[in-house]
């Protein structure tokens, strides 16, 4: 077929096409893997019973704001590697502001605290726990930012699987903080970290295999 | 299509091509798509000097994922950043098929390369889409042949047919994706 009448045939397709599209799709797919990962976390394994009580914590708000605010820069992040050609700019700096303020305070509690005692903040009660569900709670949202992402066109593709993994880590962990009792900065800073990156690294490995178009 | 040799206003042009095409002007899609295959050929045939016999059909893929990915463009970005990482994205997938093809084919004769094309073709690209078309369910392709090849409008092609509008659309938008996806395949 010559190149011209290949043209003639794709001129004739001119639906006019939805120009927010992108922000249409990741707020279907985000609001769909939300809703799956705060049900499954609420039915299987249960909202904290002492939320009443925790609420008035200042360390519970931290503990949702962290992988809120890595949700957010993940969104903003996913949304660039969804179009061809758009720089990253500033974008990865909203995921990494809110780790660093994380860690940050993180190492304040275990300046603070004894040496005796450290290991105890770091460890808490439910490490492998903890570890083992946020990557599970994110498989709705990274099924569901997956098939956003399907529609659209990214061209670096471990970057991009990567990108949606730690987004759906952080809503993962968002459903998660709502169950886990850990109250301990250097904890959270430590393994939902980790349990975000888990979904990453999939993401990274899949994305090659999945997004292509 | 290289920033250094590409005047500003080609890109405000096409720019502007581009966006009142995707508003629904066929004569404003049909110009952006002439002069961007240009640019594209000049900037591919940059960039595949090895595989001079390869450039048309990438050209050609390349045109149909811009189509296909129209609506990912935002109009606020440089169209020639777009459209380049598009056009980079399939030449690298090309060469990763063809690198897949030569490793499967690597016991055969030298002489006898499966996996470059005929050069006796080279001005028309070697993928004919008549025959995919075949190959297509038959609702998308009869939608594909009376809106495409042949021009008639969506309410046309539903009267002749007796395809409800909605479903010549679908037809002509799943044919679209699934000859590119045949195109793709086929090396």
């Amino acid at each position: 077929m010559r190149t011209d009448e290949l043209i003639a045939m794709l001129a004739t397709d001119v639906e006019p096409d939805d120009p927010d599209v992108v922000a249409r799709r990741y707020a279907t797919a985000l609001g769909w893997g939300a809703f799956g990962a705060t049900l499954v976390m609420a039915v299987v394994l249960g909202v904290r019973p002492d939320l009443d009580a925790a609420a008035r914590l200042q360390m519970f708000w931290v503990k949702l704001a962290f992988p809120a605010a890595i949700a957010i820069g993940g969104v903003l992040v996913v949304a660039r590697l969804s179009r061809p050609g758009m720089p990253l700019g500033l974008t990865p700096g909203a995921i990494a502001l809110p780790a660093a303020a994380i860690w940050l305070l993180a190492a304040g509690a275990l300046i603070e605290t004894s040496p005796t005692q450290r290991m105890a903040l770091i460890v808490g009660s439910s490490l492998q726990y903890c570890l083992a569900t946020i990557p599970l709670l994110s498989l709705p949202v990274l099924a569901a930012v997956t098939w956003a992402m399907k529609g659209l066109a990214p061209t670096r593709l471990a970057l991009a699987g990567a990108a949606a993994g730690l987004l759906a880590g952080a809503i993962g962990a968002l459903a998660y903080s709502l169950h886990c009792t850990e109250m301990q900065a250097p904890f959270i800073a430590i393994w939902y970290s980790a349990g975000m990156l888990i979904p990453a690294a999939a993401g990274a490995l899949l994305g090659p295999l999945v997004l292509r178009w | 299509m290289d920033d250094e040799v590409q005047p500003r206003s080609n890109e405000e042009r096409l720019r502007e091509l581009l966006v009142r095409g995707r508003a629904g002007d066929a004569g404003a899609y049909h110009a952006f798509l002439r002069d961007l295959s240009g640019h594209l050929r000049a900037f591919l045939r940059k960039r595949l000097a090895r595989l001079p016999e390869d450039v048309e059909d990438l050209v050609q893929e390349t045109l149909i994922a811009v189509h296909n990915q129209r609506h990912t463009y935002d109009a606020t970005q440089p169209l020639t950043a777009w459209v380049k990482a598009i056009a980079k994205y399939k030449r690298v997938d090309l060469l990763r098929r063809r690198a897949a093809c030569e490793l499967r084919n690597e016991s055969l004769d030298d002489d006898l390369d499966l996996c470059s094309r005929d050069e006796s073709e080279a001005v028309t690209a070697r993928i004919d889409v008549a025959a995919l078309l075949e190959r297509l369910p038959a609702r998308q392709r009869v939608s594909i042949v009376h809106m495409k090849l042949h021009g008639l409008s969506v309410i046309e092609t539903s009267r002749l047919t007796g395809m409800s509008e909605a479903s010549v659309k679908v037809g002509v938008h799943r044919g679209l994706n699934a000859l590119a996806a045949m195109i793709r395949n086929r090396r």
